[in-house]
């Protein structure tokens, strides 16, 4: 059981992205993807969540045995893929409990509707650890909302849904160190035994809160090295240079 | 089992299956009195007849088919699409000759269905103060609560308004909206059956919503109801319509007029929540009159039909008067919703106000067509007028044609318009949230409306809410 990612190449119509990229993600595992900019990190969490602007063009995906691509974008979704997303959309006069209560309630059969009170409780305790006031449940969903408000109603969504598969698109962009913090504590609440998660990051500082058990470097659309939590620090404190020649003919 | 109870039984299951939308069912015909295909005096005399009609309003019916021959289509302006109505192809009066009944028990059986089928009765018991069903061209079932028919309302077709309180009806009946409007309304001042007759007594307050529902089930048919609703000074009341009719190969003709007369200090609010197939030509004309202190608001929703054209207006006539125009329109592919406000302020210190959300989807087109009038010898005049329009996916058109016109300068007026669109990003936030990309378009359209529809009584909400998931579901492939 596990997320898997086999030799996975992407393009946009005139240039390709992932360029035959492999990764298995299990559960009860964080793994980390740090990388330049322009590396395909924000295109693999698109392509794994079924965006229409890029086209598989070879490789496969599996989420615990399921051929991923062949679904919508919907149903890998309710399958239990979550992607925290680096821009989270606004959404005009949907008000926050009612977009969460929505997405909860698509994960149940037809027919059936979820449980006013509880649902409300486990609101309120998700966004007591996250620090949000309780006027975001009747705000309109990450309308005029701050940068660290979005990327936290995003943890909030997280939480809500709790599902098999996180993968954080630079949730720690746009966040100072306070909010990074509760961002942190939220996802760090949900690591599970049954719950994998992948953090896409440009800075180690995210890794400081929230520590993964695999690091991989991301580099021209391929996963080019990885290694335990030191490679973090080690790529803070040299950069990207030094990976780059042996590593990416290695890879190639 | 009776024959006849088998072979309502037969329809009902045979409409189960072919139901892809709320209204798109259909019983099978039969009726009494039928005035055959095509409009001309022999037409309004059958109807004259059928109904029992005083002379004057033979004579009234008459001359509004000249004027409705001689008036040109208001195609310079307004859509093409209306060259296509042929005339002669639908018949203009169709009923079992039965009198409108109290109980529902008493409606015939299909009919009984129907407006089962459409939640009517059971809206009744919960909430209403009144309902009235039409079915085809006359009402099948009539009632309003005791409680407040001792209060002095009164509250029946428009045919018993004018047969047993001419007093009322003719002082007002054709002052609000003369034969001679628009073509649509020489229409159906020639041949109008059914619709609502209203009076409020000085005074009394109707604590609930009077409701009207119109039902169209016969095919090249075409409905002519005619609505008169006068509040007496200090007086209010809501009155909620629904309208729905089965899809047709052919085309289906829907020409309404309403008028309302809101006396001193009184206050009408009017509800339209329409959900016809898209088959349907529906040229609706509607206006109010707002005395002194008076208020006249319209909540009018528009879903569905090949085309609606529809611009209700207030006429703000005392000082202090105020008219509103709360509207909502959903374009779907193959639909124009041609709507609009039309504000015609005639004294002083009167006010205005027009909010107008439209929802274009795919081939779906909108148009706003805006009219404000402030006389230069008037003082104090306010007006404000606010149009947002909704895209989803790129082929949708929307237009919008405000025409404002300010004279002198001691009013307030603004406009505001806006144009959006629900992005391929929105939609894959959403979907990536779990919904499916019904729910994901449903969930952005309810959200563009949402202020509107809070204005809507509560059970109309729910409905309007139902309505555009099921477009949603319709228009996603």
């Amino acid at each position: 059981m596990s997320l898997q990612i086999k030799d996975l190449h992407a393009k946009i119509p005139d240039r390709e992205i992932l360029k035959g990229l492999t990764l298995t993600i299990e559960p009860g595992k964080v793994h980390a993807i740090m990388g330049p900019n322009g590396s395909g990190k924000s295109t693999l969490s698109k392509v794994l969540c079924g965006h229409e602007d890029y086209e598989v063009t070879g490789g496969e995906v599996t989420m615990d045995g399921q051929n991923l691509l062949e679904l919508s974008v919907d149903a890998r979704a309710r399958a239990g893929l979550f992607l925290a997303f680096q821009y989270p959309h606004e959404i005009p006069g949907v008000t926050n409990a009612n977009f969460i209560r929505a997405a909860k309630k698509a994960r149940l059969p037809e027919g059936e509707d979820i449980d006013a009170i509880a649902f409300y409780r486990q609101l309120y305790a998700r966004m007591d650890q996250l620090e949000m006031d309780r006027s975001f449940t009747s705000r309109s969903v990450n309308e005029g909302f701050s940068g660290g408000e979005k990327k936290r109603n995003e943890i909030l969504q997280l939480m809500m849904l709790e599902p098999r598969y996180a993968v954080l698109d630079e949730t720690d962009s746009g966040l100072d160190i306070d909010a990074l913090k509760i961002c942190a504590r939220g996802v760090n609440a949900m690591r599970s035994e049954d719950r994998g998660f992948l953090v896409i990051t440009h800075y180690q500082r995210l890794l400081d809160y929230i520590k993964p058990d695999i690091v991989h470097v991301m580099m021209e659309g391929r996963i080019v090295m990885t290694g335990g939590p030191e490679l973090a620090l080690e790529l803070e404190a040299k950069g990207y240079d030094w990976i780059q020649p042996e590593a990416l003919a290695a890879a190639a | 089992m009776s024959e006849r109870q088998e072979h309502l039984d037969e329809a009902a299951s045979i409409a189960d299956i072919k139901i892809d939308s709320v209204g798109d069912f259909t019983f099978p015909e039969r009726n009494k009195f039928d005035s055959g295909y095509g409009l001309s005096e022999k037409t309004i005399d059958y109807i004259c007849d059928v109904k029992g009609d005083p002379d004057w309003i033979r004579e009234f019916r008459k001359k509004a088919l000249k004027v409705f021959d001689e008036k040109p289509m208001p195609t310079h302006w307004a859509t093409k699409d209306l060259e296509n109505i042929k005339f002669d192809e639908f018949r203009y009066y169709l009923s079992d000759g039965q009198k409108p009944k109290k109980s529902w028990d008493d409606v015939p059986e299909d009919v009984k269905k129907t407006f089962d089928r459409l939640g009517i009765p059971e809206q009744e018991r919960k909430f209403l103060a009144g309902v009235e069903a039409q079915y085809d061209s006359e009402a099948a079932y009539s009632n309003i609560k005791a409680a407040v028919s001792e209060q002095g309302v009164i509250f029946v077709n428009s045919t018993e308004g004018l047969h047993k309180h001419p007093e009322i009806f003719k002082k007002w009946f054709g002052k609000v909206i003369p034969t001679g409007d628009n073509k649509f309304s020489a229409l159906n001042s020639a041949v109008f059956s059914g619709g609502s007759f209203i009076y409020v007594p000085p005074g009394v307050k109707v604590k609930h919503p009077l409701q009207a529902y119109f039902r169209i089930n016969s095919e090249q048919f075409g409905q002519f109801e005619r609505t008169l609703i006068i509040a007496d000074e200090g007086s209010e009341v809501m009155y909620m319509e629904g309208c729905t009719a089965p899809k047709f190969d052919t085309a289906t003709l829907h020409s309404a007029v309403v008028e309302l007369v809101a006396l001193k200090g009184a206050k009408i609010q009017y509800v339209t929540v329409q959900n016809w197939s898209s088959n349907v030509f529906n040229l609706v004309t509607k206006r109010g009159i707002a005395m002194e202190d008076a208020v006249v608001k319209w909540i009018d929703c528009n879903i569905g039909s090949r085309l609606t054209m529809k611009y209700p207006g207030v006429v703000m006539k005392g000082e202090r008067a105020r008219g509103e125009v709360i509207s909502i329109a959903l374009a779907n592919n193959g639909q124009h919703q041609d709507t609009g406000a039309k504000m015609v302020h005639a004294a002083n210190n009167t006010t205005s106000n027009v909010i107008s959300k439209s929802i274009s989807i795919g081939q779906g087109r909108s148009t706003y067509r805006g009219l404000v009038h402030i006389p230069k010898h008037l003082k104090g005049c306010k007006n404000n007028t606010e149009c947002d329009a909704l895209l989803i996916n790129s082929n949708s058109r929307t237009d919008t044609y405000p025409a404002i016109s300010v004279r002198g300068n001691d009013h307030a007026t603004q406009h505001e318009a806006s144009v959006s669109q629900v992005s391929a990003e929105q939609i894959f936030y959403l979907m990536q949230r779990g919904l499916s990309e019904a729910e994901a378009m449903s969930l952005s359209v309810n959200g563009f409306i949402n202020d509107l529809a809070k204005e809507f009584p509560m059970e109309y909400s729910v409905e309007l809410k139902r309505l555009i998931d099921l477009e949603m579901e319709g228009s996603v492939g």
